[in-house]
């Protein structure tokens, strides 16, 4: 009797195994495309979403920051909660210097806020009356772009024009005022004094954020702190930084350059995040509804690669008869069907990769249309088009979850092979 | 010393609340080289022995020795390694795995012994020769014959060198002139390497070729001729 040569090497075993594993895959190619294109399709799905959301997430973010309240704030202490005249930045040069030396900063500008009456020749409204400056908010804010009618706001320094006012369009239509109109401003100021003033409509801005159109005028900073008697105090410093991901290292430094100046004491850093809270709620209540549309997704998919598998194992239960019979031992059984398993997963989430992130890309550029979005959305700012934003998180984070989950549904069916009996098997029908 | 030794083996099948007698204390020895056949008539209880024999199924009482091995003493994993390394099979059918071509599944058992790659090729090769099949190394099981197809099981079975090589009716599914024909076959192999056959039929035509003659009736052995 001649014993068989004992090969140490496995390789060779290996590649027979996916050999067999390959071909067992297109023995039923229909049922394989199906169960493939289950696997795609909640990629493709999963993809395009996850880079949906998150772009629509950023669209909101940056609507919000840029038409109102910038990425970061310094404020005076409680200024935030109670917005009180007196909670001021008495000294604003000295913090702007600070922020000039703060890498990663894009631009930054002052403001000062306070609620007052105001008038046209027809009617009176109470609005928001916002100091700002206007070389500098130009750069930090959308302002300038969404001024539609009329100009916005001159450099006073240069030309002069420290009576004009910029003003929401809604505002504007309430009030019946046009462009060179005349206003009456009438509050009280820091000191307690009355604080009035006769403005001239310069500009009339649209963010399409009605609340914000409805309530709000702007006018040149030094104007602000004359008619409210401030001096050169400021309610807020606001500071964009150059990306997202800069805000919270940026919000450090400033918070530690604060430490070493005298009034840095009475000063808070908040970020965009604090300084809207709804906004992150929204995106988490969208986020979730999100997550359990991907898990309903997840489990389909889940199921029909399950009964793929269930099918395929007691289809071909008395060739895995013949197969223990000769030798192949269950624990060989269940690499095959688990190579199978993964070959087909392999085979649908690849080309949901490909065609999901084919699919993004083209709407990143073109971008989709919502006009038709919910009020929740509107309300920060999610109007016009929302572009995916596609990136390795979004492209695989899906893809990685569905493969999981049918590698994990997969072992199940694979595993009841290992309590299989060979002479059960052949004489199963 | 007998290759195979049957002592005393009983088999009881429950279904439901009948006790089906497959196996009453069969004695049976059988010396290397034969070439044995298990007649009887369907549902005699060949399939059954057969099983006891190839370490597929463990008797109720009894013991079944093949090539010094006691199954009694044995487990799952251990009687595999010994299926793999000492018997061929044979089935009626469905014999081969669809997805490999011939000289694959010839080389299937080797790829389990762990023989190198292209010691396994040549063996394959050589083995297909020897049953005929020279032209049809590369054709899936779907693309041969019935007698094509076992005459192929019984170059895997007799590829890796085993001890004994059981075929449980072998010719049932075919015509008598292919089931001739892999007879004839399997009567060469016995002769040229001297591998023990045992091999199940009802067929007058197959107990023609066998060298003993065992004949079972209702689980007990009627009788055993040598010719
Ligand atoms: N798994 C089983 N369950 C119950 N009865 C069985 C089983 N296998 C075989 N039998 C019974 O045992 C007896 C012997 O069967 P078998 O060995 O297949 O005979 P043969 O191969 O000679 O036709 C028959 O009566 C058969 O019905
Ligand atoms: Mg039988």
């Amino acid at each position: 009797m001649i014993t068989p040569k004992i090969s140490p090497k496995i390789s060779p075993k290996i590649s027979m195994d996916m050999k067999m594993a390959w071909r067992n895959v297109w023995r039923n190619p229909r049922r394989t495309w199906l169960t493939i294109s289950a696997i795609c399709f909640a990629c493709m799905v999963l993809i395009f979403m996850l880079s949906f959301q998150f772009g629509s997430y950023e669209t909101m973010i940056n609507s919000s920051v840029k038409i109102n309240t910038g990425h970061l704030q310094i404020q005076a202490k409680g200024y935030f909660d109670k917005k009180s005249m007196r909670r001021v930045i008495e000294n604003p040069d000295q913090i702007k210097e600070v922020i000039s030396g703060i890498d990663h900063v894009e631009a930054f500008t002052v403001r000062a806020n306070t609620f007052s009456l105001v008038s046209s020749k027809y009617r009176t409204y109470g609005a928001m009356v916002v100091g700002i400056d206007p070389v500098h908010e130009a750069a930090v804010s959308t302002l300038k772009q969404l001024t539609r009618v009329g100009e916005f706001l001159p450099n006073t320094q240069e030309y002069g024009g420290a009576d004009m006012v910029l003003i929401g369009s809604l505002l504007a239509r309430n009030l019946k005022v046009g462009v060179g109109d005349e206003l009456t401003i009438l509050g009280q100021g820091k000191d307690g004094s009355v604080a009035a003033a006769i403005l001239t409509v310069c500009g009339i801005y649209e963010s399409g954020i009605d609340e914000f159109d409805r309530n709000t005028l702007h006018i040149p900073i030094k104007t602000f702190q004359s008619i409210y008697s401030m001096g050169d105090a400021v309610h807020e410093i606001i500071i964009n930084v150059i990306s997202l991901r800069d805000v919270s290292m940026v919000k450090a430094q400033i918070i530690n350059s604060l430490k070493n100046i005298p009034q840095g004491e009475a000063l808070v850093v908040m970020d965009w995040d604090e300084l809207v809270p709804g906004l992150t709620q929204a995106i988490r209540i969208d986020l979730t509804m999100g997550i359990i549309f991907w898990f309903l997704l997840v489990v389909v998919v889940a199921f029909s690669i399950l009964n793929t598998f269930l099918m395929a194992i007691f289809e071909r239960t008395r060739e895995f008869g013949v197969m223990m019979a000769i030798g192949t031992t269950p624990k060989r059984l269940v690499k095959l069907l688990l190579y199978e398993s993964n070959f087909m997963t392999i085979v649908g989430v690849g080309l949901g990769i490909i065609i999901g992130c084919g699919i993004t890309m083209v709407f990143q550029i073109y971008g989709i249309d919502m006009s038709g979005s919910s009020e929740i959305l509107k309300q920060y700012g999610m109007s016009g088009r929302i572009y995916p934003r596609l990136s390795i998180i979004t492209a695989f984070a899906g893809p990685v979850l569905v493969w999981l989950v049918t590698v994990g549904v997969a072992l199940y069916p694979a595993m009841r092979i290992k309590g299989l009996r060979p002479i059960e098997a052949m004489t199963h029908i | 010393m007998p290759i195979v030794e049957v002592n005393g083996v009983d088999k009881v099948y429950q279904q439901g609340d009948i006790e089906i007698h497959a196996l009453k204390d069969i004695h049976l020895s059988i010396a290397p080289g034969s070439f044995a056949a298990i007649a009887g008539p369907s549902g005699s209880g060949k399939t059954t022995l057969l099983n006891m024999i190839g370490g597929l199924d463990l008797p109720d009482h009894g013991d079944v020795i093949v090539d010094g091995c006691h199954f009694s003493e044995m487990n799952q994993s251990q009687l595999a390694e010994l299926r793999l390394n000492r018997i061929g099979f044979v089935f009626q059918s469905y014999n081969l795995i669809p997805v490999l071509s011939a000289v694959e599944n010839v080389e299937y058992v080797m790829l389990l012994q762990g023989v190198e790659k292209v010691e396994r090729r040549e063996r394959a090769m050589a083995m297909l020769d020897e049953v005929g099949l020279s032209e049809k190394y590369h054709n899936r099981p779907s693309e041969l014959s019935g007698g094509q197809q076992q005459r192929v099981a019984v170059a895997r079975a007799i590829v890796s060198n085993p001890a004994i090589v059981l075929a449980d009716e072998p010719t049932a599914n075919l015509d008598s002139k292919t089931g001739e024909g892999l007879l004839k076959i399997m009567a060469a192999m016995n002769e040229k390497r001297n591998v023990t056959f045992i091999f199940s039929t009802h067929d007058k035509m197959v107990m023609d070729y066998a060298h003993r003659l065992v004949l079972l009736r209702d689980g007990m052995i009627a009788d055993d001729e040598f010719k």
